[in-house]
């Protein structure tokens, strides 16, 4: 593909084809345990948040073995009960929150935005030490025995009545609790303040708009899940009655705090995302995207709404029915914005010139999976009905589309994407699009029985359950399984290309943004000159006929 | 294979539960269609390569952007305006229903009818009537949930609420604990019997002879030492608790309360949190001496009380 | 004539850059304290709304001398921190560290004070728990609980002030401030006006409302 020329190409020749770069820039384990470089701290924290990821994935492996039968035969109910709490434990908290933020945004925010650096980088590095710090008490909470309150550790189950190690691994969250409001706040200060010259706020990619609005989220809502942990490891430990009813103490508080805080957790999990799918999108149509300012609002319009809708986990927790009200018109609010992207994304198509490349297969396949995620969202709205889904499967196919369905393709779609960048090769392209493909299939084939299994009543969190729902369980064991080689294959082929790859150039997508106008890998300080900005996001030249660029004419 | 798809509609919320389902899938096929349709012709038509006019569409989408933002909005008030509505009627209880207490512990279900009948993780009710659940826990927080009903009520310890329905159909249906509560979650499952009439009367008679909920209050009420204060010349340092239930009570702060299941379970378990006008903090609390099903008997037995005089203090 | 650039962190621009940034950085940071504190705060207003007459005991039990002391105390050390983040910019190093010395001084105070407060606490049975005074109505062992959780909490804050404070003095004295550089004088002063403030808010709450109900 002809690289297109670009000003700092030509007043900075002896970056082209140099092979200094942040990878070689040191070998020693402390050049990267010590490593100030936002570089390097992203690919710290792809590390450790794949290695929770498989102990969180293989957690759910042993859950859908023993869903394949209606009878509790493979594991004991206490066992049980401990796989489903580390799996949401580890996966909310050590895999999906950190994702997109701590990996890509670690990565690509301060390339996107021509700075050399976060703004704050040894404090960079303190966090990804508190998000390992915070990782071994939860791994010491699992091998000492596990815990089993749920990820939601309602109480007084959690804080009165649960014999597992609750105090460790609410010791570990509340640590990497502070690693994510770190995170947040370097990319706060960042974004705010270290922007090239001419890189306005609305000439910012998109990915930029998402991350802002999750950092927002991040530093705000965090702390309350800390004060909510310390709470309930203080009643733990000793009693002080401030959520168990024998002492006065009100369970619902508990709810309130908690939700407080995971509510908007959800949205930190996937605004990152669909930043993401607007850099792919965009590039593999090669347009700007449709409604650039709608789409960035809708941002921060999910980041504000999302801070107000927490009690709709708690229609029927006893909460008063007038509170379920308001909670409910405030979550039917809080899907416009998501919609409106939506429709965006999809108009950015039109007229564009489309490639079915991997990462855009990632962006399709999200869009698809979001959007019915988000549309039994609004199942979950309407008070009346989630009277009778709420606490069961429906609710959990619903978070799953939008977690797994969504969010981790956004991710694949995004490592896809960048991956050149951050390692100078490329992944094989068939292998890519077809792991893709499985995934897909895979997925909806795990979770769309789920949805059946929910309105015919089956709760959640069941270790043995009647044997008339036993069809979809194995549906969506097997579907599972299908899902397991579609993230087992790019685990594969990523580390294969690692050596085998193809070398990557500056720009392999020909896409638009700063980060692809350094070399790939990048050299330690990003740019040896600061670039400065003088177009529009998403700049892509008009298009011809058959989607190839137009021949501008050389005079202009 | 049996596939089964719907659960069945067995009581008077069911179809409104149901119709609105129905509604919202249908409103999810319709954006479902307006996205993925669009977005697959898309796919074909602008596939690099393939000739097709790609010009920049040089219009205003500030009116594109309004449309497809407010006609959402509109769909979404309506959706929240009938769910609500179902919902509040489905969450106040209409009066003259059928009381039941429950009491959720890990990890059964334990139920006492007012004519003395208990069930464990069972309820035998008649066909045709309201019933309405007032249900307690003893440990952690519970879910009373019946999915033939589409019926849900977390049972929450350290207080009383209440769930109502209406059976439409003679049947068994599943019960089922819908909060996670600790090890047995997935046990504590049982099944909702609904009987016609007549064989829900001859089954209550079956379990005669075992004495009515009121009945096993009056006796706790005089074994716990309550007759004490509260009947009789002992009056002059409580208040007198016959006539007492559905009535309003002026407390000490001004404020004025109806005397009903909550308020007679916090008179017992925090005596001092609401005090009736012209009376002293003194009686002790039990929280602790008493279980939840003792409490509902206690209950049941003010509850007989209601129409009697209390006697004046010679 | 000192220059400022030697001081500048490569990630940044300019020495202006880095100053911004750092206190809207700080700034953030509080931002989080703010809703971290918020937590407690929000339980105690619930459980205040519940139970009024035990928290109206409680109020009545804490001592209001001591409560008051540390008020004109951590005032007092703000001031202290002020009249360091002005010598600072003045560039007079020597006040600097006095000023500074000072707010240390008198946050030792505060937690000395607090100490005696807290002793005198656990003599008068005043930990919740087996040996609450039966005195006082059950339900005050939430307003002590929270009381406990909240100055304790505060006081974390405090003795972690004192590092940063401690940590300012020594550069201080190492001549690292001058006019054109003392960020971190201001974003720890910000810090340690924040810790004021949330004093500010624990004082009527656990020592004023309800003491004359």
């Amino acid at each position: 593909m002809k690289e297109l020329a670009t000003t700092l190409e030509r007043e900075t020749p002896a970056l082209i084809g140099s092979d200094e770069n942040y990878l070689s820039a040191g070998h020693t384990l402390k050049s990267w345990l010590l490593t100030t470089d936002h570089k390097r701290i992203g690919l710290l924290y792809l590390f450790s948040i794949s290695f929770f990821f498989v102990i969180a994935a293989t957690a759910a492996a042993l859950m859908r073995a023993e869903l394949v039968t209606p009878q509790g035969d493979l594991v004991t109910s206490e066992t049980y009960n401990k796989l489903f709490t580390i799996h949401g434990v580890l996966m909310v908290w050590f895999f999906l929150i950190p994702s997109i933020p701590s990996v890509l945004g670690n990565f690509i925010i301060p390339m996107m935005i021509g700075a050399r650096d976060v703004a704050f980088p040894r404090l960079n590095l303190l966090s990804w030490y508190l998000f390992i710090g915070g990782g071994l008490f939860a791994l010491y909470a699992i091998v000492a025995g596990g815990v089993d309150t749920g990820w939601t550790f309602y109480a007084p189950l959690s804080s009165v009545y649960s014999n597992t190690h609750v105090v460790e691994m609410a010791t570990g969250i509340f640590i990497t609790g502070f690693s994510s409001i770190l995170t947040g706040l370097n990319f706060i200060i960042t974004i705010q303040k270290m922007r090239a010259p001419g890189l306005t706020w609305f000439r910012l990619p998109l990915f930029i708009w998402s991350m802002f609005a999750t950092s927002l989220i991040l530093v705000l809502a965090t702390p309350v899940l800390a004060i909510t942990l310390a709470l309930m490891v203080l009643e733990r430990v000793w009693g002080i009655g401030i959520f168990d009813p024998k002492l006065g103490g009100d369970p619902i508080l508990f709810q309130h705090l908690f939700w407080f805080y995971s509510h908007p957790a959800v949205y930190i999990m996937i605004l990152p995302g669909m930043g993401v799918i607007s850099e792919l999108i965009s590039c593999f149509s090669r347009k700007k995207i449709f409604g650039y300012k709608f789409v960035a609002f809708s941002s921060m319009a999910i980041a504000v709404l999302g801070f107000l809708v927490w009690g709709h986990h708690m229609f029927v927790s006893s909460q008063s029915i007038y509170a379920g009200m308001i909670f409910s018109i405030l979550s039917f609010l809080v899907a416009i914005p998501s919609a409106i992207k939506v429709f965006n994304w999809v108009a950015t198509l039109y007229r564009g010139s489309i490639s079915l490349d991997t990462p855009m297969l990632y962006a399709l396949g999200f869009i698809g999976l979001f959007t019915i995620g988000g549309l039994t969202g609004l199942f979950l709205a309407t008070l009346a009905v989630d009277v009778h889904v709420t606490d069961t499967y429906f609710v959990v196919a619903h978070f799953h589309y939008i977690m797994v369905g969504g969010m981790v393709s956004a991710f694949m779609g995004g490592l896809h994407y960048w991956w050149p960048k951050i390692t100078g090769r490329l992944y094989p392209e068939k292998l890519g699009q077809l792991a893709a493909i499985i995934m897909f299939f895979g997925f909806n084939l795990t979770f769309f029985p789920q949805f059946i299994l929910g309105y015919l009543g089956m709760p959640r969190r069941y270790h043995a359950y009647p044997p008339e729902f036993q069809i979809y369980q194995v549906l969506s064991t097997a579907g599972a399984s299908i899902l397991a080689i579609a993230y087992l294959l790019p685990v594969i082929y990523l580390i294969w290309s690692l050596k085998h790859g193809k070398k990557a150039g500056a720009n392999p997508w020909q896409a638009t943004g700063l980060e692809w106008k350094t070399s790939s890998p990048p050299p330690k300080h990003n740019f040896d000159e600061m670039p400065i900005v003088t177009e529009e996001a998403y700049e892509y030249p008009p298009l011809s006929d058959e989607g190839r660029e137009l021949e501008v004419s050389k005079d202009a | 294979m049996k596939f089964p798809f719907f659960p069945e509609q067995a009581s008077t919320s069911a179809q409104q539960v149901d119709s609105l389902y129905f509604v919202l899938i249908g409103i999810s096929v319709f954006f479902l269609a307006i996205i993925f349709l669009p977005m697959i012709y898309f796919l074909f038509k602008y596939r690099r390569g393939h000739r097709a006019n790609r010009a920049p569409l040089n219009i205003s989408t500030m009116r594109i952007e309004v449309t497809w933002t407010v006609i959402p909005l509109v769909l979404a008030m309506g959706l929240f305006a009938w769910g609500a509505k179902a919902y509040f009627e489905m969450e106040v209880p209409p009066a003259n229903a059928l009381d039941i207490d429950v009491v959720g512990k890990q990890w059964m279900w334990k139920i006492q009818h007012q004519e003395g009948n208990r069930e464990i993780n069972e309820l035998h009710i008649p066909l045709g009537r309201t019933v309405k659940l007032t249900m307690a826990s003893e440990d952690v927080i519970h879910s009373f949930y019946i999915p033939a009903f589409r019926v849900k009520q977390d049972v929450v310890p350290g207080r009383f609420v209440t769930e109502w329905f209406q059976p439409t159909k003679v049947g068994a249906y599943h019960l089922f604990c819908a909060e996670y509560c600790g090890a047995d979650h997935s046990k504590m499952i049982g099944t909702i019997y609904v009987m016609p009439l007549a064989d829900y009367q001859a089954w209550l008679n079956r379990g005669s002879g075992q004495d009515t909920l009121a009945q096993s209050g009056a006796r706790l009420f005089r074994e716990l030492g309550c007759s004490g204060c509260h009947i009789g010349p002992g009056t002059v340092r409580a208040p007198p608790l016959e006539g007492l239930y559905g009535k309003l009570v002026p407390l000490q702060t001004r404020e004025i309360v109806r005397a009903d299941d909550k308020y007679i379970r916090d008179s017992i378990l925090l005596p001092n949190s609401q005090i009736a006008a012209g009376y002293q903090p003194l009686m002790p609390t039990f929280q602790g001496h008493i279980s939840e099903e003792e409490l509902f008997q206690l209950i049941a037995y003010i509850k007989s009380i209601a129409n009697k005089e209390p006697e004046v203090a010679k | 004539m000192p220059e400022p650039q030697s001081i500048v962190a490569e990630q940044f621009e300019d020495a202006a850059q880095q100053c911004e940034a750092a206190t809207l950085g700080m700034w953030t940071f509080l931002v989080t304290e703010v809703l971290f504190f918020g937590g407690l705060f929000l339980a105690y207003v619930v459980y205040r709304h519940a139970y009024p007459e035990g928290f109206a005991a409680g109020s009545r039990h804490t001592d209001l001398f001591f409560g008051t002391l540390n008020t004109a105390i951590l005032l007092t050390s703000s001031l202290t921190m002020v009249l360091a983040v002005q010598a600072a910019q003045a560039n007079e190093t020597k006040m600097v560290m006095r000023c500074l010395l000072w707010t240390l001084a008198l946050a030792g105070g505060f937690l000395v004070v607090k100490g005696f407060e807290y002793h005198k606490d656990i003599v008068e049975h005043l930990v919740p728990g087996a040996g609450f005074s039966p005195e006082l109505p059950a339900r005050a062992q939430m307003f002590f609980w929270l009381s406990w959780a909240m100055t304790g909490l505060h006081a974390i804050h405090v003795i972690v002030g004192m590092g940063l404070i401690s940590v300012m003095t020594w550069l201080a004295r190492r001549g690292k401030f001058s006019a054109e550089y003392h960020t971190p004088v201001e974003i720890v002063g910000l810090y340690w006006h924040f810790v004021d403030i949330v004093w500010i808010f624990l004082y009527p709450l656990l020592y004023l409302i309800g003491r004359h109900a």
